[in-house]
């Protein structure tokens, strides 16, 4: 009987091509490398000027997400003049993938989306397998028990040529969130919470396994919102064990393993989860059943509180974190202690890797049906991938949308980091379910609220950031 | 692009704020190029022009502004410098603009691993190495550190120096020029052999 592991441990052991040696890091081999346009073109010139081929383009997916409009009025004509820059970009990927065989979900793909959304989507990513992009987010795919984890291009550019990666192994770092969750107080909570908690360096070198009662409760795409947002606690990859309720949702998807070696496939995961007994480095607990709705405040994802709460006053920072905390609160143009429930905004952007699932429209939908965003609000709803656009149309969900005065987008990026037209002006406040409110991330002098589909819809009714709880009751 | 580092003294820019994300280092506005060049001019754009512009008004107190520290090509920055984004357009910036090196006294794990494979050396130190530098270059811009990758030691102002650790295996890359691909793709015998004992359970072509 061998010792107990944990779900990583079990995945990294079973990649590894060469284990660490003195000095040496670890050779581990990568059943899944999903790409996009923007971290691509670089890694794709290496490999041409050494002359090599792409070793597995079979387990190559590549996708257009991060710089494509999603207006549904810019075809690629009228890019081509908007955006010659970002057009060039995308002739590259496809160019690329055609020279090396590699899928490519390109414009006008039905397969196409958010790199991330479209993975789980497809059942490209499954129980046990090493998944890396070239993209922070990739911990996302973390949610269906991968070790997935983002790579910068020269690293791209190695798992193209030999789909292998050095890396030296992380630290196992236990996130437990026990309890039920209150009404209102959703995946998205959870994670601001824990990030709020560890502080965005707190999982450097680590990768996070969420385990206990509220992890375990929440279906896929909840978890795939916990999983998206490690990196923003400083850990590569987040894990959560597979269980009935990944194969349930895995089953029957395109690129999911179908009769038989599904079959195998399942009797193979169940034996991924952590064994009792098996230790962490570090481990942390949180009362699910305490935890409240929350909204960020400053211009990183760990200044997060309590919607009801205050910006926190200074002498609650620690005296060396002061001036970095000061220099947040200036551009965001708020006062310590100061309330954010009643702030008006100006956008409400649901949407990004993080929260652009068919469950997030529907609970972003579920809030705005009948109602009306309020007078001179900017809301977009922009579906993760064409799938969830195409499912929310045939459901009614962007009716709801357009109904209540909600601009029905495109699928892609957008807004998350404003590099395709969609982005805040100077000054204007958003409330957004993207992953990231840094200084000018979603467009230049643009101010970021982080909070939950369910928050972002409650707060376009009113114009102002705005507890969930209040409008449902 | 020079991927070694061997030794390097020099004075040190000082920018004392914690977690500066790769969005600061190089706005997604700059992530359309499809090479490695023409980064620095967005190199912190947004802290370093009005409105972000280069072609705009530089904004004078920010640290690559100030003409005492314009020689200076050693970053000295707050905790957990290079969080966020995978972009590597990060350090291409950082090294397109002439940096070598960067203290902090800690570093996310991407922007770390990116940063080695580019030829910049991130050195950690404590908080009170850290700290001294700060005031070392407050009181004087001039003030230079020596740093030794092959001993592995900063050289501290008015002598003295402390160790710092750094991953082995990158180190030995950029002292020897071992090429990280290289590496890799000399154990294809034993990517074959694994891809043999591990039947894939996917194919991207099928859906």
């Amino acid at each position: 009987m061998s010792r107990p592991r944990t779900l990583f441990e079990k995945i990294w052991r079973r990649h590894l091509v060469a284990a660490e040696a003195e000095g040496l890091p670890a050779t581990l081999y990568v059943d899944l490398h999903l790409v996009h346009e923007v971290t691509s073109p670089q890694a794709f010139t290496e490999l041409a000027e050494r002359g090599l081929p792409v070793r597995r383009p079979d387990l190559t997916l590549a996708t257009m997400d991060h710089s494509t409009p999603t207006d549904p009025s810019i075809d690629d004509a009228r890019l081509r003049v908007l955006d010659p820059e970002g057009s060039a970009q995308l002739d590259r990927l496809q160019a690329n993938c055609e020279r090396h065989g590699i899928p490519l979900y390109a414009m006008g793909d039905e397969r196409r989306g958010i790199v991330h959304v479209i993975g789980p989507e497809l059942g490209a990513t499954q129980p046990g397998m090493t998944v890396v992009c070239g993209d922070s987010h990739t911990s996302t795919h973390g949610a269906v028990g991968a070790l997935a984890f983002g790579i910068g291009t020269s690293e791209v550019g190695h798992v193209l040529a030999t789909q292998c990666l050095l890396q030296h192994r992380p630290k196992t770092y236990e996130v437990r969130v026990d309890g039920r969750l209150q009404e209102g107080v959703v995946a998205k909570d959870i994670i601001l919470a824990v990030i709020a908690r560890l502080g965005i360096g707190g999982g450097t070198g680590h990768v996070f396994e969420y385990t206990g009662e509220a992890i375990r409760a929440l279906d896929m795409e909840g978890r795939m919102t916990v999983c998206n947002m490690s990196i923003e606690g400083g850990a590569r990859a987040g894990l959560i064990a597979p269980d009935d309720v990944t194969f349930a949702y895995l089953e029957g998807r395109p690129m999911a393993p179908a009769g038989d070696a599904w079959e195998a496939a399942v009797d193979d995961w169940r034996s991924l989860p952590t064994d009792d007994g098996a230790a962490y480095d570090r481990t942390t607990t949180l009362d699910g059943s305490a935890l409240e709705p929350m909204v960020t405040y400053g211009t990183n994802p760990g200044m997060a509180i309590p919607i009801a709460g205050a910006v926190p006053e200074d002498d609650a920072i620690e005296p060396e974190k002061r001036a970095s905390f000061r220099k947040a609160l200036d551009y965001m143009a708020l006062e310590p202690g100061q309330q954010l429930q009643g702030k008006p905004i100006d956008v409400v952007f649901v949407g990004s890797c993080t929260n652009s699932r068919y469950s997030d429209l529907v609970a972003a939908a579920n809030v705005l049906r009948g109602r009306k965003v309020a007078d001179g609000l900017r809301v977009l709803i922009v579906p993760g991938s064409d799938a969830v656009k195409r499912q929310a149309e045939r459901d009614g969900l962007a009716q709801v949308f357009v109904d209540a005065g909600a601009e029905w987008r495109e699928a892609g990026c957008s807004m998350c980091l404003a590099m395709n037209g969609d982005q805040l002006a100077p000054g204007q406040y958003a409330v957004s379910t993207s992953n990231r409110n840094f200084e000018g991330r979603q467009g230049a002098g643009g101010r970021t609220f982080l909070a939950s589909p369910l928050t972002a819809a409650a707060s376009a009714i009113t114009g102002r950031v705005t507890d969930v709880r209040e409008v449902l009751s | 692009m020079s991927k070694s580092f061997t030794r390097f003294t020099g004075s040190m820019a000082p920018l004392p704020i914690q977690n500066v994300d790769t969005d600061q280092i190089i706005p997604a506005s700059y992530l359309k190029v499809t090479d490695r060049s023409g980064l620095a001019s967005g190199l912190f754009s947004r802290w370093r022009y009005r409105d972000g512009d280069p072609e705009g008004e530089p904004i004078a107190d920010f640290v690559l502004n100030r003409p005492e520290h314009g020689d200076a090509r050693i970053l000295l920055a707050g905790d957990n410098f290079g969080c966020g984004s995978s972009r590597e357009h990060a350090p291409w910036a950082l090294v397109g603009y002439g940096f070598r090196a960067v203290i902090s006294t800690s570093f996310a794990d991407i922007f770390r691993s990116n940063a080695l494979k580019n030829g910049l050396l991130v050195v950690p130190v404590t908080e009170d190495v850290s700290a001294s530098l700060f005031d070392a270059v407050a009181a004087d811009p001039a003030t230079e550190v020596t740093i030794d990758l092959k001993a592995r030691t900063l050289g501290l102002p008015g002598g003295g120096e402390t160790n710092f650790e750094v991953d082995p295996f990158a180190r030995r890359c950029l002292l020897d020029g071992t090429d990280q691909l290289g590496y890799l793709l000399n154990q294809a015998p034993s990517i074959q052999a694994f891809e043999a004992a591990h039947p894939a359970r996917l194919d991207t072509r099928s859906a």
